[in-house]
């Protein structure tokens, strides 16, 4: 047999687009030269992998097999590099990662908490393999889940086995997948589909993207068992076209599991058929809704239709189709190769599994996680997150997107699973988690979701299209001091017509900012009405700066910085704020070193 | 490679596998060349290269071959430390490309010590 090239060290670089913006490719080309100029490309191996996860320390790169994490590398440190640790063996202590408030770092990557503490099941080949070669993903043991369910189990046993499994749809909703791909076999029409929504549009979200761009083969494998389970020859990835990268790594592995006979006719020698093809979207935040896709593939407008008959049942061209996120069709392969009993273990009573999230905001470890089911919030923030930026102080966690809710730190302890976020007024979502800090208005948070959603609302249904921008112009008047002593009550009023009243889940949950805000920060909306102030400092037309005569030094440092010229005063004197001129940017305040700027 | 059959997959596992239980650190036995300006100016480049081209040779694949730093004998470089799982590490000294290929085939692959190169079992605490 021939033996695939022996490499005796590799070196693991992330090409995540957060990395590939931060510069890992001219970084992979410098260290390819620097190789050469020691003579090392025979013996040391360049790997471009998928999102390694810790976003904020991009670009990331991991020598294996010494494990060695480094961060924020740039093309100056690799002759550096490249002498010291791939030569002579010594590991670039300044390039590792070193954990808040300690002095010395910690170089191997599972010594991290960070990545210790997560479970990668759905991220299963993060960081150990190449996203464009197939053979790396078959080496992980890929495709032998779709060859075990081909050779040895009927549809019927695939679909009892996803059943037990109690695998739920990862898009937000939470329908058991098993059950919904019953449905589609026993449906009576066919051609059937399945498709791939990759439609990712919350803000700040980019789960989907980052497994399309490190581990597609996971996902095609996913839809090959999906498919032969409903009986379906044709797939679909609906996916944004603002997703390149992903594009570009999914298109190459279709390819390639057509050239190896995966995808086409006879797969793995069998009967099975089965091929799948990439629809581009425009960035229409409802085109993530499952009839509003479909429709959207079908070359209509992308707007949602009442559901009174399932997808299942009519979905794509009305026939029967099976809808999957694509960390659900991800998950599938080790719920096959592993059996149900295994991943039913994970997660708690009724969410199995894992889940994976995009955790951002005002939080020290930015990046892609993947953790059971059933952990906190404490845990995510503060062991995996590393906690909140410059030690503030937590204030809320939105979770699920544009129209998940935002929960206070009294809610920390809250095991995070399908049940207990809607509890709380949030949703699972399909994984966003945005982390705010003490300076973030609560008020100003509703008024940026609802921007979205009125933004983002198809406009087919009245209360949809009305309500969220009626209830912007009420958040947006209390932001400017113009809210009324009613406004807490109307708002509650119309989210709840808004719930009742729109077809598609974007209308329907579109209230949960408004709503949980008010749920946990009412206090701060009052405020905002009656008191006419913004008590985070953050809407402009509530709050003023001043200079505290006590503490300033006149530096000047704060007058020269001002854009507009409103602050005046003479060196080692008091400087004043012309609050007529002032447009509370919020430049003095930063560059003031001896905290002598105020905000009111 | 047309058309995979389902034992076609085994087939390519198996051609791969080294490769990815290295980056996951899964290894039986560990080689490390220590490369100090010493070492390489002692020809320990030349060892490396043996090394790396034996376990070619032979289709071991979960070695782990890597580099360090001076081992502080200066005089008897080129060195090496083999460590097998689960097993005291050895030092070998006054490396050549021949000595090292024997060294891996009788003791990575064989199990035993080669004594006419070997310094000493054990290796240095780090603190």
């Amino acid at each position: 047999m021939v033996m695939e090239k022996q490499y005796r060290t590799h070196i693991m670089l992330c090409a995540g687009t957060g990395c590939v913006s931060a510069g890992s490719s001219e970084i992979k080309e410098v260290l390819g030269k620097e190789l050469l100029k020691h003579n090392l490309q025979d013996e040391i191996q360049i790997v471009h992998t998928g999102c390694m996860g810790l976003c904020a320390r991009r670009p990331i790169m991991v020598v294996q097999p010494d494990d060695i994490y480094y961060q924020m590398v740039t093309e100056k440190d690799m002759p550096y590099l490249v002498e010291e640790h791939l030569l002579k063996g010594r590991p670039v202590k300044r390039l590792m990662f070193t954990p808040p408030k300690e002095k010395e770092p910690v170089p191997k990557m599972r010594d991290i908490g960070f990545f210790s503490k997560q479970t990668l099941l759905i991220l299963r080949n993060r960081g150990l393999i190449d996203p464009e070669k197939i053979d790396e993903y078959i080496a992980r043991n890929g495709y032998k889940a779709v060859a075990k369910v081909l050779t040895s189990m009927a549809p019927g046993e695939v679909i009892e086995e996803v059943k037990k499994s109690g695998l739920r749809g990862r898009g937000g909703a939470g329908f058991l997948t098993g059950k919904k791909w019953e449905h589609c076999r026993h449906a009576e029409d066919e051609p059937r589909y399945v498709i791939c929504n990759a439609d990712e549009g919350d803000p700040g979200c980019f789960q989907d993207r980052s497994i399309l761009e490190g581990d597609p083969h996971s996902v095609i494998e996913g839809m090959l068992i999906g498919a032969y389970a409903v009986g379906s020859n044709q797939g679909y990835i609906y996916v944004r076209n603002e997703y390149p990268l992903a594009i570009k790594r999914f298109s190459i592995a279709l390819h390639q599991a057509r050239e190896y006979g995966l995808l086409g006719d006879n797969i793995l020698g069998t009967n099975f058929r089965f091929d799948i093809n990439i629809i581009r979207g425009g960035g229409a935040f409802v085109c993530g809704e499952s009839s509003a896709l479909m429709a959207s593939i079908e070359g209509r407008l992308g707007e949602p239709r009442y559901k009174h008959i399932h997808a299942t049942e009519k979905g794509l061209w009305n026939k029967p189709t099976v809808l999957n996120n694509v960390k659900t069709w991800a998950s599938v392969p080790p719920v096959i190769r592993h059996g149900a009993e295994w991943f039913s273990k994970i997660g708690t009573e009724t969410s199995k599994g894992t889940m994976v999230f995009s955790l951002v905001g005002k939080i020290k470890n930015t990046g892609l996680i993947e953790v059971p089911m059933g952990i906190t919030l404490r845990e995510i923030i503060y062991d995996i997150g590393g906690g909140i930026i410059g030690d503030k102080r937590f204030k809320a966690i939105q979770t699920g997107g544009p129209s998940g809710g935002c929960l206070p730190e009294s809610l920390l302890d809250l095991p995070v699973d399908y049940e207990s976020l809607i509890e709380a007024g949030s949703i699972m979502g399909s994984g966003g988690m945005i982390v705010m800090d003490e300076n973030t208005c609560m008020v100003d948070v509703a008024r940026y979701f609802l921007d979205f959603l009125k933004s983002e609302s198809c406009g087919k249904c009245t209360p949809c299209r009305e309500g969220i921008n009626e209830m912007y112009n009420i958040v947006e008047d209390m932001s400017q001091g113009k809210g009324r002593e009613s406004d807490i009550e109307i708002l509650e009023e119309l989210s709840y017509a808004i719930k009742e009243g729109s077809l598609c889940g974007l209308g329907k949950s579109a209230p949960n900012p408004v709503l949980s805000t008010i749920r946990y920060f009412r206090n701060e909306y009052e405020i905002h009405i009656k008191d006419k102030r913004c008590p985070a400092g953050v809407c402009k037309a509530l709050i003023r700066y001043y200079i505290d005569e006590a503490r300033c030094k006149g530096c000047t440092l704060c007058a020269k910085n001002c854009p507009v010229g409103a602050i005046t005063g003479e060196a080692k004197k008091l400087h004043g704020i012309n609050l007529d001129t002032c447009v509370k940017c919020g430049v003095c305040l930063e560059t003031c070193k001896f905290n002598a700027v105020v905000v009111e | 490679m047309p058309n995979l059959k389902p034992e076609d997959l085994e087939k390519i596992s198996e051609r791969m596998k080294g490769i990815v239980d290295l980056r996951k650190g899964e290894f039986s036995a560990k080689v490390t060349v220590h490369m100090g300006t010493c070492g390489i100016a002692a020809g320990a480049r030349k060892v490396m290269s043996s090394l790396i081209s034996i376990v070619e040779e032979k289709g071991v694949k979960d070695v782990v071959i890597t580099t360090s730093g001076c081992a502080g004998l200066c005089s008897r470089e080129p060195m090496a430390t083999v460590e097998l799982k689960g097993e005291t590490p050895v030092k070998y000294v006054d490396l050549n490309g021949e000595k090292i290929k024997r060294i891996f085939i009788e003791h990575v692959i064989g199990k035993k010590i080669v004594a006419a190169h070997a310094l000493a079992m054990g290796s240095e605490r780090v603190s």
